[in-house]
């Protein structure tokens, strides 16, 4: 349990397959499992929670030894779930609001990212300073002249009042920016250059193709972030026009007294997230991990 | 785009603007080049997106800060100076909120970011199934504070909730989760640890990876144990990532809004019977959509930010000096070239 158990990880993080018989420390890997389990149960168990939960009746959820697998009352709550909120069009909404968020982002964020990774301008330090400088302060603090201008546009409660204000975010061009910084190669500009390419021309045949994958990871995290948006969507969105968020904090807010039904709505509105993540896990995994090295 | 690319050293300032500084010096001919590629036309979309629903609010927030206005009818705002801010050192509530977001801030933080830190490191070993560990671990944080929340509050029921009856098997008398004080904080602070720990784990794992290895092969040789190369090598690597996520929690902890509304089991801005959970963010929604003072709401929210400022600067004062090469690595970024 001295160095050698220190050193096994850190080999194997340099070479890929080199972990065997680097040093015998069991006890220390069996020691990682059990936490790493540990806290893997500690973050599924309350999604787990929800399923059992929404798939019982009031009583059963509330009986002393409580249930611990699913019962057969899902579809019957679901039901009761989207009758008394509003959950279709809610979906409906958030799949809107958020693809239209990312698909802006991350657009919006390219075309600038890339300007200010490769392009020469005057102005340009203390614009991307400007960014930069305002990444940090979180949009939730203007929310009173926001609404203020909503209102006089008599957007309040229509989606476009959830859409504009995070079309497009500074953290998306500093991301942009750092990959294309590594990643476009500087011959195919100049290629593009010497032909008098426009920018129009340069942007959609040599960047897009280049900035595709950041592209992905930025679109993936921020529909997650959209989807999952919740103060201004409240203020902005009422129930007669909900994002799912919107949705489930009328769930919480009283007008449902069964326990089951709310969690079935609860169920609802994370499942589709939930698929999303199951499947690109890996990917959003990867993407937070250099957001932070760049970050 | 692999997964962990490893950290890009500081140094290569060079590559960074391959182009020809101005074109028409290099096309030698009739003004095309640059002018042709307009950068202003790249940034554009996202400047003035940014500056009327990003930036402008935020300066504004100021002026309706000193205004008297009313949500029935918003267009209209009257002059009254700092009596917004008056009226708000004289608020109890104001107070109330404001220890509330500190003492969540402070509770939920310090343990979720101590416990990233181990995580990560266990994260760091080349376990097998560690990226399932990895998606595992980050579920929380595709979780919406709504759902975790509503979830939360039902486990944490006082009479049913799942987590009194684990405590009472243990001989945990039945604690009122929702309405105690200091019981109803931490059910709201471990909310927020659930969610954020995982992704806190992960920012640390990617400094951790950057780390070089000689840096370890080095202590090891001079015989220093696994607690010395995590004291003397890895936490001082980290600082600045350290800093990062310090500056980002504390930024988030003193939004906190979505958990204590839903927590107590309705969504209410009262933050409990008490007002024992009510934070800054609840303190404005219930003044500017409950009262409908958007002005008193607009000097909560001002003050929030000169809070987030005064926070950041303190974090970045207190862990200055050897995480210089973080403000060095923000300039040189902000910077680019030249």
């Amino acid at each position: 349990m001295t160095t050698t158990a220190w050193d096994r990880p850190r080999r194997a993080t340099l070479g890929r397959r080199r972990s065997r018989g680097a040093g015998s420390q069991g006890r220390a890997g069996a020691w990682t499992y059990v936490v790493l389990v540990l806290v893997t149960i500690i973050s599924i168990l309350p999604l787990y929670w929800t399923v059992v939960a929404a798939s019982r009746s009031n009583a059963e959820i509330n009986a002393v030894p409580p249930p611990f697998l699913p019962g057969g009352n899902l579809l019957s709550n679901l039901h009761t779930a989207l009758q008394n909120v509003n959950m279709f069009q809610a979906l409906g909404n958030s799949v809107i609001v958020s693809g239209s968020i990312a698909a802006g982002t991350v657009f919006f964020c390219t075309l600038a990212g890339f300007a200010f990774a490769k392009l020469r301008f005057s102005g340009r330090n203390v614009l991307f300073g400007l960014t930069i400088g305002t990444m940090m302060i979180p949009a939730q603090l203007g929310v009173i002249p926001l609404f203020i201008i909503m209102a006089r546009f008599g957007w309040v409660n229509h989606l476009q009042a959830v859409i504009l204000p995070t079309l497009v975010s500074a953290f998306g061009v500093f991301f942009m920016r750092q990959f294309l910084m590594e990643a476009m190669p500087i011959d195919l500009l100049e290629a593009a250059w010497v032909d008098g390419a426009s920018s129009w021309r340069v942007f959609r045949s040599i960047v897009l193709p280049v900035a595709r994958p950041a592209m992905a990871v930025l679109a993936m995290l921020t529909f997650l972030a959209a989807w999952n948006d919740f103060f201004w969507p409240i203020i902005a969105l009422t129930s007669s026009n909900p994002t799912v968020q919107v949705a489930l904090n009328n769930l919480a807010n009283g007008y449902v007294p069964n326990q089951s039904v709310i969690m079935a709505g609860t169920l609802i509105g994370t499942l589709p997230v939930l698929i999303v993540f199951g499947l690109l896990g890996r990917q959003i995994v990867g993407g937070i991990m250099q957001g932070a090295l760049k970050g | 785009m692999a997964i962990a690319a490893p950290q890009r050293p500081t140094s290569e300032p060079a590559p960074s603007c391959p182009l020809p500084p101005r074109s028409r010096r290099r096309g030698g001919g009739a003004g095309a080049g640059l002018g042709r590629w307009s950068p202003y036309g790249f940034v554009a979309p996202f400047f003035v997106l940014f500056g009327v629903f990003g930036l402008y609010p935020l300066i504004y927030t100021a002026w309706v800060s000193l205004h008297h206005v009313e949500l029935i009818n918003p267009s209209s705002m009257t002059w009254v100076g700092l009596g917004n801010y008056v009226a708000l050192v004289h608020n109890a509530y104001f107070w109330n909120a404001l220890r509330n977001t500190f003492l969540l801030g402070v509770l939920s933080t310090v343990p979720q970011l101590m416990i990233a830190l181990g995580l990560a490191q266990l994260l760091n070993y080349r376990a097998r199934g560690r990226s399932f560990f990895r998606v595992a671990m980050l579920m929380p944080y595709a979780t919406s504070v709504a759902a975790a929340t509503i979830v939360f509050a039902q486990l944490f029921g006082r009479d049913y909730g799942l987590i009194n009856w684990a405590l009472g098997l243990v001989g945990v008398g039945h604690i009122d989760w929702h309405q105690g004080t200091w019981p109803s904080r931490i059910g709201v602070s471990l909310i927020v640890i659930w969610r954020w720990t995982g992704y806190n784990a992960l920012i640390y794992l990617a400094g951790m990876q950057a780390i070089p290895d000689d840096l370890y092969e080095a202590a090891a040789i001079d015989g220093a144990s696994r607690w010395q190369q995590l004291r003397r090598v890895t936490i001082p690597s980290l600082r600045p990532t350290i800093l990062f996520t310090v500056i980002i929690s504390t930024i988030g902890a003193t939004q906190l809004f979505g958990e204590p509304l839903l927590y107590t089991g309705i969504s209410s801005p009262m933050g409990g019977a008490d007002r024992q959970i009510q934070t800054l963010g609840l303190l404005l929604y219930q003044e500017g959509w409950f009262y409908g003072h958007l002005g008193q709401a607009a000097a909560v929210a001002w003050a929030m930010f000169l809070i987030i400022v005064a926070a950041v600067v303190l974090n970045s004062w207190l862990t200055r000096g050897r995480s210089r090469a973080l403000v060095k690595a923000a300039t040189n970024r902000g910077e680019g070239d030249s």
